[in-house]
């Protein structure tokens, strides 16, 4: 009998092209998806070199991070940006990449393009020169952010150089209330390990409140994974999984998929096989999550009050909370809600897509968003769009008093002008609240689809569950 | 890339915990298509004010920084987003070390691609790193990869944890990409031996 081994180690063993002692692994990588911000400087260092793409049968490249989300008609408006996107689609012609550019019917943001187009798929490993990678772990994939030398590396030899991560289980047990979603489950592990808690790990999601995820759920549980410091998370695949891949444009058809689901039921954790570190969250006892500092550890039960450094023992602790509050220009011990907020950002590759849409659309039908309160809708994908248009939210939307906008990352990162005023709050569905991430001195709380729909009603910091 | 040799400096102290890849370098920097000119970006909101002057109150606009190569900086530094970005601005504003008790861990790769040197240290030596930086910010310490160790004021040297490989590559200026391409020959064999699960280029 071999030892029993997590689906973390199974996908790891199976990639390993070469292993010696005293220097990282080389692990082949099945998916490499790529995007305008982080590539230039790597398709620029293979030319410096000769060096070709490897497989551009395992590549492909769109256009997110920097790309404007209003009309796709008009010419792009920051120069710096256009020629940016334009030296992507230099870049894929050159090397021989397809490219889901600007006016493709397929655009959108990376991390919601692989899966809608069935190109993640279990036991695969992923990659892309974006943190957010993680995402694809829904499925069963191994897949993390690398930096640009590694995409250089992935796009010349479609291999990178690895060390073996440690293995973090995260159960989740119990059944979710209404009014809390997959977005509580990450921030409240988030807020329990804290942003560094995960560091060197990959986790795995386990557990009945996970089982009972769908995709789209399950992917913006792992697209956190890396706010508490893990590069990867992943979900065991199971008939969830394989009724969303079964039928997408490259998932695999007739007798292959039939092997597929065979190779894939080998997947999930063994019994009895080891984790190096396991933490346990009771899913029936959680709240809606928002965060009130600057990273997404910084997080707490809506009702709670915001905590009092005063009363924090630890001294490194007690400091980088004060400063963030001083950021957040918030008082400890105070509760958030009831605060009024500027903008509600509905979007970004952990909550652009459409079941996210649909919560955030239940809540606003027949409602109005309040006056002093900006709301952007910006869905994930071109799919995505579609998808809503073709279910009438846009009109709901819009109704509400809410823009419904073109897909990219929009206000999560505010490359695009899409962003906060200084001083500003919003409460966006988004996955990262450091200072300035939507726009330099906007100040962020980061919620689900429904506590934001819910606030931009108020226009103040609400419980979704008043509104159900 | 260079060589990377025993080097001593002035120390930078910067003791914010969890300090983002962002604060390093803000997204809106990354526009960029090629690598260069990102010194003047580096922290640059916590650096300039509304109208771009320097914030005399932050540390890297002191003298104390002029020249400086060594940054200490607080538990977990470089998390959040890959930007290569943030360690290129670093080395182009001159540090060739950070030490702290934690690293990002895609921060830390980075970093070690760009001969920027990641130091852990343990807690009891991060602290008292600051306040040796706090009673003297003149203070000098030396980094000597090849002995593994960080020589601190008095002849007190304290060892840090590199991996040897991560470590022979700095110390000889070996690029990662031409050590995986030594390996085709074990690429290809692992290539035909399995089937290529999907085709981005067909449908």
């Amino acid at each position: 009998m071999s030892k029993p081994r997590t689906i973390i180690e199974k996908v790891w063993d199976s990639h390993v092209v070469h292993e010696q002692p005293g220097a990282p692994a080389l692990l082949y990588i099945d998916l490499h998806l790529v995007h305008e911000v982080t590539s230039p400087q790597a398709f620029q260092g293979l030319r410096e070199r000769g060096l070709k793409v490897r497989r551009p049968d395992l590549t492909i490249a769109t256009a997110d991070h920097s790309i404007p989300t209003t009309d796709r008609s008009l010419p792009i408006v920051d120069p710096i940006a256009a020629k940016q996107l334009a030296q992507l689609e230099a870049n894929c012609a050159e090397f021989g990449i397809r490219c889901l550019g600007v006016h493709s019917d397929r655009q959108g943001i990376v991390h919601v393009i692989g899966p809608e187009l069935g190109l993640t798929q279990p036991g695969m490993t992923v990659v892309c020169g974006d943190s957010h990678t993680a995402t694809h772990g829904a499925f069963g994939a191994l897949a993390f952010g690398v930096g640009t030398s590694e995409v250089e590396h992935v796009l010349a030899t479609q291999c990178l150089l690895q060390r073996r991560s440690k293995t973090f289980r995260v159960q989740v047990e119990g059944a979710l209330r209404p009014g809390v979603s997959a977005k509580d489950i990450i921030l409240a592990l988030i807020a329990r390990i804290g942003a560094g808690g995960g560091t060197a790990s990959v986790f795995e999601y386990c557990g009945p409140a996970i089982r009972a995820l769908s995709m789209e759920e399950r992917m913006t549980v792992c697209n956190m994974s890396i706010e508490g410091g893990a590069r990867a998370g992943l979900i065991a695949p199971d008939d969830t999984t394989f009724n969303y891949l079964c039928g997408r444009p490259h998932a695999p058809k007739a007798k292959a998929w039939d092997e597929a689901l065979e190779r894939w039921r080998g997947l999930p954790t063994d019994e009895g096989a080891a984790y190096d570190r396991e933490v346990t969250l009771d899913g029936s006892a959680l709240e809606p999550m928002i965060t009130f500092g600057t990273n997404p550890g910084m997080g707490i039960p809506i009702t709670a009050p915001v905590p009092d450094p005063a009363r924090v023992g630890d001294a490194n602790e007690r400091e980088s909370l004060a400063k963030a509050l001083a950021y957040m220009d918030l008082q400890g011990g105070k509760p958030l809600l009831g605060r009024p907020i500027n903008t509600v950002f509905i979007g970004s590759c952990t909550n652009g897509r459409i079941s996210d849409l649909r919560a955030a659309a239940g809540l606003l039908k027949g409602r109005k968003v309040n006056p002093q309160v900006r709301v952007l809708v910006v869905p994930g994908s071109q799919e995505v769009k579609r998808e809503a248009a073709a279910e009438g939210l846009p009109e709901i939307f819009r109704a509400a008093g809410a823009e419904w906008r073109e897909p990219g990352c929009s206000m999560c990162i505010a490359m695009n002008g899409d962003q906060l005023q200084p001083g500003e709050y919003s409460v966006s569905t988004s996955n990262r609240n450091f200072e300035g991430r939507q726009g330099k001195g906007g100040r962020t709380f980061l919620a689900s689809p429904l506590t934001a729909a819910a606030c931009a009603i108020t226009g103040v910091v609400t419980d979704v569950r008043t509104l159900l | 890339m260079k060589p990377f040799t025993r080097f001593a400096s002035r120390v930078v102290a910067l003791p914010n915990r969890n300090v983002d890849t962002d604060q390093i370098i803000p997204a809106r920097f990354l526009k960029t298509t090629t690598k260069e000119g990102l010194d003047r970006q580096l922290f640059h909101d916590w650096r300039y004010d509304a109208e771009g002057h320097p914030r005399p109150d932050f540390v890297l606009n002191q003298p104390r920084a002029r020249g400086a190569q060594i940054l200490l900086a607080g538990d977990n530094f470089g998390c959040g987003s890959s930007r290569e970005h943030a360690p290129w601005a670093l080395t182009q504003f001159g540090f060739r070390a950070v030490i702290s008790t934690s690293f990002a861990d895609i921060f830390r790769q980075n970093s070690l691609k760009n001969s920027l040197l990641p130091v852990i240290v343990p807690a009891d030596v991060h602290q008292e790193l600051f306040a040796l930086v706090e009673r003297d910010p003149e203070m000098t310490l030396a980094v000597d990869l090849a002995g593994q160790k960080l020589e601190m004021p008095g002849g007190r040297a304290v060892e840090f944890p590199i991996d040897p490989f991560s470590r022979q590559c700095l110390l000889d200026g070996v690029d990662e990409l031409g050590y995986i391409l030594q390996h085709l020959p074990a690429i290809e064999e692992f290539e035909a031996g399995r089937a290529v699960p999907i085709n981005t280029l067909a449908g």
